[in-house]
């Protein structure tokens, strides 16, 4: 009980954490691949503590909701991240809410950060606001598509189950699970605002989706925002991690070494999977906003695709 | 009537009479509506009788189905009404819709112009939804049916000065005939040559294949109709947004349960065993109906009119989890359809909790403003702080965003598709994944929809000078509109008492139940099993509370809590001008170029005048309806050129009338010696 509420808490402490120095990581990648020298790693925990020493400068106009948002946002991106197993499963809380609970939870995030954008009512607000519904209107029926897919694979949504099915020797090489992954990054890019679906380092007006929405920020709530939007990224790496790269996930009941493998595996993949969103971004350009919708709608075609597959093979 | 504790068929009489009180509610109402004291009486009464009535039908789920007959309607054959659980719950619906908009009224019906218009046919249409749900025989279920068409259709003409009002209620009674006369051949079908018209005859006769097919596809057609299916939609997000607004609210969130509840009655109790494939007819409907539902609200920039179309496609997510549990049964899964069936019920309540007051939102929104339009609202968030909170709270649960209401039902619908990829027919196996997907679909248009909804009507800056002096509605209508979006956030967090109370409907209909979800610790939500998905509405409402509180109160505490009002950034170029901010139009253009461009046809005219003109420049915006121009409007035409023709027959002399009613007596004759 005591034992596993610690994992627990060290999991979602251990996230937290963990959050600004992922980001910090791909900058340095982004910019070494660019020649240039970079900030530190560790840059986004000062800009976080900077913000969180500066006053707010609040729109005129801005009501509660504005001031809210950020914190709300935050919150259930973190319980999101706290249902996600990333270094062992059997976490003691995972039951509260399987895969889609977890996407949902996002989405109830990114529904207070659209309102927000429309909050004080200027153009730029509105602009990253609606273009933003228009992504997640792609993005999470392909997020879903997904989880079905999986779901039917592992029979469960659980993500714990998921993981461990995924780790066992049942899988095998599966087509769905290969269309699955590559409509599953196709989604984590829109879904965290890399490129090619929008830029996180560009304050160009056309170009913006997410910082156009949190243009009027400041102080705190910037603050809130940028490590929630650390935070998601980590989410999503991690979901990948534990579903399409298992290895080493601690199942509970191994011991301490166990723990340390498993500790040591997630370390691992997060130092990879940032070097590779680094490459891939430095590598890639930006799409036009009306290209999104392609790019989104294929990784929709895909996880349909994988889903028909499953419910076409079965029971034949 | 001696009431006897003992008396088995009590709770029936009781329903009866307090449906006989709510018909005198009208009678009183058509006397004293011009009467200062007449909108409280009308609407104070139905709000008690609501409340009884919402309680007897939580007292029918638990006790066994009891009938009665009276001696009315037909001479010799009379009337037989029947409570059992599936009336029991959709009592509870119905007159929980009915009571927070009676409540909400009694604030409302002050602004009503023509109040004699409105309070003698109130009472008259929730009786008639009662009555639909405890009839027991074809003949009282169509009274009852026709009587709630005909009593709505008087509501929607409360403020027929309105061209669009008269020509929505010109197609609303087209629509309610159509409806009527297929309910009326379905159930023709159903009784079979026997001819007898009670439930209880249906529910032993068991029809052939065939037959069966055919009087569900009839009733199919009927209910849809009623609740909006697409293509039966049309008249829908005209008629429902004409009417007062306490009325949109009872029309859309509670009228369209009725007819649900008509499919269910027939779907699942009346007909034995329907072929396989009219659950693919049924999963196909639903689908469809959801992504285009929100599709078109996602068009509208009149509030009302979002919400009617928004009440289209929760309908179909409801008949697309009906068609599952019809799947699953058609093969032998009796657990599995009593997962799809509880989570369409569910559906059921939650979409009648948060429409209603989504409607009477609006309806404070029109109260304050005047005006319905989006693009002339804007910053009511300001001026109309409870009504604006509840409003969000309703948008969130009909996004299905966790912890709230909306996302419990559709999560088990998706349990529902993921419980099953085994099904042998290969009408399934394509139709669930594709249901899947429109499914997921919708749900993510509808979070859009209705941040478009939120965001455009209540935050930003006031876009007409009407917006800018709103003021916040009476205490009635804010007290409906906040008991409404606690249950919720109720029915959210504790989903499982839902679930549960709806066992004994599963149970009668098809013989199973859910396990006990309160049996679960932590008031969890497992459908089936724990290993394969579980949901806690709970523990994730208080996570999400404690998380931000903890954080709210670290970040106060040790970091900064200076704050400094401020012009609006803008990156450097802040318009004072509120038109420079988005409008509902420019809001859903990006998701009406994705969607839209192919399936309605929309595009945009840019004119810009050349250089010294002085002229605005114009953007014309075009969306057509697909299916009035494909559907109805050759339909329309048709019958147009055919009754003109028809129309020479009127200018005949009295020797050609003779010549044809000789001719016509003559044909006859032969067509009756030929076929012996």
């Amino acid at each position: 009980m005591i034992a596993s509420l610690l994992v627990q808490g060290g999991q979602m402490a251990l996230v937290l954490a963990l959050a600004p120095l992922l980001t910090g990581w791909v900058r340095k990648v982004k910019a070494r691949l660019q020649r240039r020298r970079g900030a530190s790693v560790f840059q986004p925990y000062r800009d976080l503590r900077r913000l969180l020493g500066k006053e707010v400068v609040l729109a005129e106009n801005a009501s509660w909701l504005f001031r809210v948002a950020p914190y709300l946002m935050f919150a259930f991106t973190w319980v999101a991240a706290a249902l996600v197993p990333t270094f062992a499963t059997g976490l003691m809380f995972s039951w509260t809410g399987d895969l889609i609970a977890i996407i949902a939870l996002l989405g109830a995030a990114r529904f207070l950060l659209t309102l927000a954008g429309m909050d004080i009512g200027t153009a730029f607000g509105g602009i990253g606001s609606s273009r933003e519904a228009m992504i997640a209107a792609l993005a999470e029926p392909a997020m879903l598509m997904i989880i079905i897919a999986l779901a039917l694979l592992a029979g469960s949504s659980q993500l714990s189950t998921i993981a461990r099915f995924m780790d066992s020797p049942a899988v095998g090489l599966r087509v769905s699970l290969a269309l699955a992954l590559v409509a599953f990054l196709i989604v984590a890019l829109a879904e965290n605002a890399r490129i090619p679906v929008d830029n996180p380092a560009t304050h160009l007006e056309l170009t913006m989706v997410h910082e156009a929405m949190v243009l009027e920020y400041s102080g705190r709530h910037l603050a809130m925002i940028e490590l929630t939007a650390a935070l998601k990224l980590l989410l999503m790496i991690s979901v990948i991690g534990c579903i399409f790269v298992p290895i080493g996930l601690a199942v509970g009941g191994e011991g301490p070494v166990g723990t340390a493998i498993g500790l040591a595996a997630y370390a691992a993949k997060l130092v990879v999977a940032g070097a590779l969103l680094g490459t891939f971004e430095t590598a890639i350009a930006k799409m036009r906003v009306f290209r999104v919708p392609n790019l989104l709608g294929g990784a929709l075609m895909l996880g349909l695709l994988a889903t028909l597959l499953l419910f076409v093979s079965k029971g034949l | 009537m001696p009431a006897v504790p003992s008396h088995p068929t009590l709770l029936a009489e009781l329903v009866l009479l307090a449906i006989a009180a709510l018909l005198a509610t009208g009678l009183a109402g058509a006397v004293r509506a011009r009467a200062r004291d007449g909108r409280v009486l009308v609407y104070g009464a139905c709000l008690v009788l609501c409340v009884l009535l919402a309680l007897a039908g939580l007292a029918a789920l638990a006790v066994p189905p009891t009938g009665l007959s009276l001696p009315l309607f037909l001479p010799w054959v009379g009337a037989r009404f029947r409570l059992d659980p599936l009336a029991g719950f959709f009592l509870f619906v119905v007159n929980l819709g009915g009571a927070a908009a009676s409540l909400y009224a009694l604030g409302y019906g002050r602004h009503t112009a023509e109040p004699e218009r409105v309070l003698p046919f109130y009472p008259v249409f929730l009786a008639a939804m009662n009555l639909v749900l405890v009839a027991a025989d074809a003949f009282g279920f169509l009274f009852a049916w026709e009587l709630m068409s005909v009593a709505s259709w008087a509501l929607v003409l409360a403020h027929h000065h309105e061209p669009r009002t008269r020509r929505a209620g010109v197609l609303y009674l087209l629509m309610a005939t159509l409806s009527g006369l297929t309910l009326l051949l379905g159930f023709g079908l159903l009784a079979g040559p026997a001819g007898d018209y009670s439930f209880a005859a249906m529910r032993a006769a068991h029809p052939s294949g065939w037959i069966a097919a055919l009087a569900l596809m009839l009733v199919l057609f009927g209910a849809g109709a009623k609740a909006g299916l697409v293509p039966l939609h049309v008249w829908l997000p005209e008629a429902h947004p004409a009417a007062p607004s306490h009325v949109s609210a009872l029309m859309s969130g509670v009228m369209t349960k009725v007819a649900v509840y008509a499919f269910v009655r027939v779907a699942f109790d009346l007909l034995g065993a329907p072929p396989w494939w009219s659950a693919v007819v049924v999963l196909a409907l639903g689908g469809g109906t959801a992504v285009l539902g929100v599709l078109y609200a996602l068009m509208e920039s009149d509030l009302k009119r979002l919400l009617a179309y928004s009440t289209v496609e929760n309908i179909g997510i409801i008949f697309l989890g009906l068609g599952l549990a019809m799947a699953f049964r058609a093969d032998g899964d009796a657990i599995g359809a009593a997962l799809a069936l509880t989570a369409a019920l569910l559906h059921v309540f939650n979409h009648a909790l948060f429409k209603s007051l989504l409607f009477m939102g609006a309806g404070a929104v029109q109260t304050a403003t005047g005006t319905r339009d989006l693009n002339r609202l804007g910053g009511l968030i300001h001026r109309m702080r409870v009504t604006s909170f509840v409003f969000l709270i309703g948008c969130a649960a009909i996004s299905g965003l966790p912890p709230l209401n909306g996302f419990v039902s559709e999560w088990l619908i998706f349990q529902a598709i993921l419980l099953h990829p085994d099904l042998p027919q290969w009408g399934f196996k394509v139709m669930l994944p594709a249901d899947g997907a429109l499914l997921a679909l919708a749900a993510a248009l509808a979070a859009a929809c209705f941040v478009k909804a939120f965001g455009i009507a209540f935050l930003g800056r006031p876009r007409s000078d009407a917006a800018a002096a709103a003021r916040e509605v009476d205490g009635f209508s804010r007290a409906a509109m906040a008991g409404l979006a606690a249950l919720c956030l109720l029915a959210g967090i504790f989903p499982g008492v839902v679930i549960d109370a709806l066992a004994p409907v599963a149970h009668l209909l098809l013989g199973t139940r859910l396990p006990a979800q309160l049996a679960v610790p932590w008031v969890s939500v497992v459908p089936v099993a724990a290993a394969r998905s579980s949901y806690n509405g709970l523990l994730i409402f208080l996570f999400v509370a404690a998380a931000s509180g903890i954080t709210v109160a670290a970040i106060h505490r040790f970091a900064s809590h200076a704050l400094r009002r401020a012009p609006a950034w803008d990156c450097g170029f802040p318009n004072a001008d509120p038109i420079t901010q988005y409008t509902a139009d420019s809001f859903a253009q990006p998701i009406r170029r994705v969607f839209a461009a192919s399936l309605f046809g929309a595009h945009e005219d840019v004119t810009v005048p050349p250089p010294g003109d002085t002229a605005p420049a114009r953007i014309v915006k075009t969306i057509r309806d697909p299916i009035w121009d494909w559907g109805y409007a050759p339909v329309a035409e048709w019958v147009e050129r055919t009754s003109l023709t028809l129309n020479r027959l009127q200018f005949l002399t009295i020797r050609r009338y003779l010549g044809f009613v000789f001719a016509a007596l003559v044909v006859l004759l032969l067509a009756l010696a030929l076929w012996q």
